[in-house]
């Protein structure tokens, strides 16, 4: 196949960047998006060309490193998919695709299409955890936990902490990410004792970070490589609300 | 030098308590006074840095990803073992014990395997006090699977996602540590050289990989969990960052590097489909639970699966290895496949490829049910291939997939550099010449939650260490070093890709190297290998500059390192004139086909030393003793 790729080019965060236009020739539909563009780089750099940086690690849609939108889609065109796992095959030949980096204003540009996404690690700082210091476990199957708790908190523990979610977001919201991580550790018995502490300071840290807030569009999970679900974020909305009761209440008995 | 294993003396239940008994201890208020490097932030890196941290020590951690959420531990699908016998189907500490030495074919340290298999019982409830989703059962116990050369049911898994989940427990407990300021994490950053002070491992030198500064962090011990070296062969199923620098580097540094050689190659893997095919994609071992691998019986049989009928088939796992059948273990399966490849019958482009078929299980239990247990994987599969494994045969190949081989450590885990521990894949570790399925997830767990803690603990009490900062001469220096070797990198301006170098070296190791080797094979890839390494600082073309994110160049100093690390893998399997587990040389094997080993000449870890540029390396030589499982010949039979 041939293509034309519009691919953005950024040299630093301190300069400004620009969409350039390139032609990538004799493409296997069976290669992936990412073997696709190792291929440009290649050519780039046999042309002594600087290559395209972007991230990528695990290459099979678990790392959570790669991260490009592609024609204005995080992860490209199709569901629970991420962008290493895009094969050419899902394009037209001749097509012409966009490729730019996720754009958020928590996700400041590094290079081309690499961007900085240190923001969603200190939500998971914030209490995104159990606190279970090594050595104190009892023995696990004394912690009953019913099937179907288990597997919805599967569902949610899958997040790769792309940051897709944002991406997509009209806001730039990381609420999907921060009610992922909430669903799968109040779920389970053990993350009982902290869960509504988790909500209160996961939620405040992704205020203080440059995310927007969430009005429910929906954008999120359709991004999703991992397919979360926006209930989530009702849950966070609940234990958040309830958590601020709590805390009130606190307060309120501290002053007494 | 003299190698200690300093195993500690006595039965082989009671070492570990015993030996934790009378390591030294660090008082509670001089933790704070002690700073220990951790590289690496996969399972074994962040259970250290997170342990060590809680412990009261101030711990600095180093990943070349973004985040340390990401390393390649987070792709591991199956699952973990655990000697836990929740199944009460015959499994204690001393079958995994007995299963992991024998399935490493007797050339394991005795010592070290028998407390990896007691420790491996604490990690399943530690995991589950940090939130990990294990699969339960209806009744919300835990539940398990098999894998292979096992006949019990120890692995505990969370869908097909299990190394994601455990790294994520891991990454949480170091991301609690952070926050509460005990961990200070360095994401982006690449380790380049070790420092090394009056004989012990003192610091470390870095790249901001973002900024390209190159800078020195001083500690008093250093722990790599760098992970393994696959990635010399270029394809594998590893991630792309995975490297060897670091465990490199400390080689050159004085570190032995134990058993190179002992490369798995893992049977279940999807075939390679073109040239610029960038990594392998493995499908995880689980499958063999409930896919058939079969291939035809008859050499160039081009039908389409479904229109061979059941006699025209060859299950060649089930009739070589009865009592095991499709879960024999990894080296067996994949020579097994190699074999029946080269007579002709393997499926698929280039005949390179055997059949793993569910269409049993579907009709068994159900494809719920089979979905249910491997979904994701199944998806992955379609995804790569376009073809519907609930509905025709997938097809798979053996693929370079994890090394045995590593730094040398003692029973402390510590290696020939005092102060420079050594954890997770990146240790030549406990599984031998082959590593059992589900095992190195409890391995880089065991080293990382708790053995490696209570081991830093007893050097640093037992150590007196000289103050020193960042203006030491030696610092000074191997700072300067790797400034210089990065810019030389960039000056050669030649006209080769850093990866057409890394491709070829990448098919001699197969060739030469990879699942059957000869000594013909092996002294053309060791006359090879320097030649391209040669060609390489003459001609690579690295663009870019060093004071910016440049991927090349990172790429550029790895390759650097598996063009030296790749000779001597090589010249290890030419050593070693015996077949063992992964290391499979032609001239020594059975009538059946199958690995002979001599354990006569070749009872011993091989730890090499490094004696500078292009001088041949030393050999040294750590017998091993079997006192508990004794010296057999492997059957699966
Ligand atoms: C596809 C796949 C599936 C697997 N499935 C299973 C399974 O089901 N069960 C099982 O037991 N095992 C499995 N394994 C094996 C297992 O995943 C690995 O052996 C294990 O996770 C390695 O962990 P680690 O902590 O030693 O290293 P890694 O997870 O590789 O981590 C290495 C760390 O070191 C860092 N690093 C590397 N070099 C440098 C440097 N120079 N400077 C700074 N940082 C550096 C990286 O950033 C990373 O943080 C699988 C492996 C693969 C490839
Ligand atoms: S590269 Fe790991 S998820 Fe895409």
């Amino acid at each position: 196949m041939n293509l034309i790729l519009h691919i953005w080019r950024q040299a630093s965060p301190s300069v400004p960047g620009a969409m350039v236009r390139y032609e990538a020739r004799d493409i296997s539909p069976d290669m992936s998006f990412l073997e696709m563009l190792d291929v440009l780089n290649e050519r780039l750099m046999e042309r002594g060309d600087a290559p395209i940086a972007f991230d990528h690690d695990c290459r099979e849609g678990i790392c959570g490193s790669c991260s490009l939108m592609i024609d204005g889609l995080a992860h490209g065109p199709h569901r629970g998919t991420a962008t290493c796992q895009l094969h050419m095959r899902s394009f037209r030949d001749g097509a012409e695709i966009r490729i730019e980096p996720w754009r958020a204003r928590a996700f400041p540009v590094v290079k081309d299409l690499v961007v900085d996404r240190g923001a969603l690690d200190r939500i998971i700082a914030a209490g995104g955890f159990i606190s279970a210091p090594t050595g104190g476990a009892q023995d696990a199957n004394t912690i009953l936990v019913p099937k179907p708790d288990v597997d919805t908190a599967m569902d949610a523990a899958q997040c790769i902490g792309c940051g897709a979610c944002v991406a997509a977001c009209p806001n730039g919201s990381a609420s999907l990410f921060t009610a992922s991580k909430l669903t799968h550790l109040g779920l389970l018995p053990q993350g009982q004792p902290e869960r509504y502490a988790r909500a209160l300071t996961m939620v405040r840290r992704m205020d203080l970070e440059s995310f927007g807030h969430c009005t429910l569009h929906g954008e999120c999970q359709e991004a999703c490589p991992k397919e979360i679900s926006i209930d989530t974020i009702t849950r966070m909305n609940r234990d958040f609300l309830r958590a601020g009761l709590t805390a009130g209440r606190a307060a309120v008995a501290e002053s007494d | 030098m003299d190698l200690h294993s300093r195993v500690p003396s006595g039965p082989i239940e009671l070492k570990w308590d015993k030996h934790r008994f009378e390591m030294k201890l660090v008082n509670p208020a001089n933790k704070r006074k002690y700073t220990v490097l951790v590289v690496g932030s996969g399972l074994a890196g962040a259970a250290a840095a997170a342990t060590l941290s809680e412990l009261g020590y101030n711990v600095k951690c180093f990943c070349v990803q973004d985040s340390p959420r990401r390393a390649h531990s987070i792709a591991a699908q199956g699952g973990i073992n655990a000697a836990k016998n929740y199944r009460n189907d015959g499994d204690s500490i001393f079958r995994l014990f007995y299963d992991t030495v024998k399935g490493g074919d007797f050339r394991a340290r005795e010592a070290n395997v028998y407390r990896l298999a007691q420790i491996s019982v604490n990690i399943i409830d530690q995991c589950v006090a940090q939130g990990v989703p294990f699969a339960r059962e209806y009744g919300g116990l835990l539940a398990n699977r098999s894998f292979g050369g096992a006949q019990v049911s120890r692995t505990f898994y969370a869908r097909g996602q299990t190394g994601q989940q455990l790294l994520l427990g891991a990454y949480q407990q170091l991301e609690k540590e952070i926050a509460r300021g005990g961990v200070a994490m360095f994401p982006r950053t690449e380790m380049l050289d070790l420092i090394v002070v009056d004989g012990r491992a003192r610091g470390i030198v870095v790249r901001d990989m973002v900024t390209g500064r190159i800078e020195t962090h001083i500690g008093d011990a250093v722990v790599l969990g760098t992970g393994g070296y696959a990635n010399v062969f270029y394809l594998s199923t590893n991630a792309k960052g995975s490297n060897a620098t670091a465990i490199w580097r400390a080689h050159k540094r004085g570190a032995l590097f134990g058993n190179p050689c002992y490369t798995q190659i893992h049977p279940t893997c999807i075939p390679q489909a073109g040239e610029y095919q960038s990594k392998l994609t493995l499908m995880s071992e689980s499958l063999r639970n409930d896919g058939r691998v079969w291939v035809p019986t008859r050499a160039g049989d081009a039908r389409p699966p479904d229109q061979i009928p059941e006699e025209d088939r060859d299950y060649y796992l089930e009739r070589r290895y009865p009592s095991f059948g499709n879960l024999a273990p990894r080296d067996i399966a994949s020579r097994a496949a190699k074999t029946v490849c080269d007579e002709a019958r393997g499926v698929g482009p280039g005949g390179l490829g055997v059949y793993l078929d569910f269409a049993d299980a579907i009709g068994r239990v159900g494809a719920d049910a089979i979905r249910e247990r491997y979904g994701n994987l199944f998806e992955m599969y379609e995804r790569i291939t376009d073809e519907n494994p609930y509905r025709v045969p997938m097809r798979i190949y053996p693929a370079v997939h994890y090394t045995m081989g590593g730094l040398w450590v003692d029973y402390n885990l510590m290696s020939s550099i005092p102060g420079l521990h050594v954890i997770g894949e990146a240790n030549f570790s406990d599984h031998g010449a082959n590593r059992l399925g589900a095992s190195a997830l409890m391995q880089g767990l065991a080293d990382g939650y708790f053995i490696v803690p209570a081991t830093v603990s007893d050097y640093l009490a037992s150590t007196k260490l000289e103050k020193i900062d960042a203006t030491h001469p030696e610092c000074r220096l191997v700072q300067e070093e790797t400034a210089v070797s990065t810019r030389r990198l960039l000056g050669i301006k030649g006209t080769r890709t850093v990866d057409s170098f890394h491709r070829e070296l990448g098919r001699i190791m197969w060739d030469k190297c990879g699942m059957a080797r000869d000594a013909r094979g092996l002294q053309e890839a060791l006359a090879r290998i320097p030649e391209l390494r040669e060609e390489f600082w003459r001609n690579v073309n690295v663009p870019g500059s060093d004071t910016e994110l440049n991927q090349a160049l990172e790429k550029a100093g790895r390759v650097a390192d598996f063009l030296e690390l790749g000779e001597l893998i090589c010249r290890d399997a030419l050593h070693r004139e015996e077949s063992c587990g992964g290391h499979f040389r032609e001239e020594y094997q059975t009538e059946e086909g199958e690995a002979l080993r001599n354990d006569e000449l070749f009872a011993y870890v091989a730890a090499w030393e490094y004696t500078g540029r292009d001088a041949e390396p030393r050999l040294h030589r750590e017998p091993l003793d079997f006192e508990y499982v004794h010296l057999a010949q492997r059957s699966y039979k």
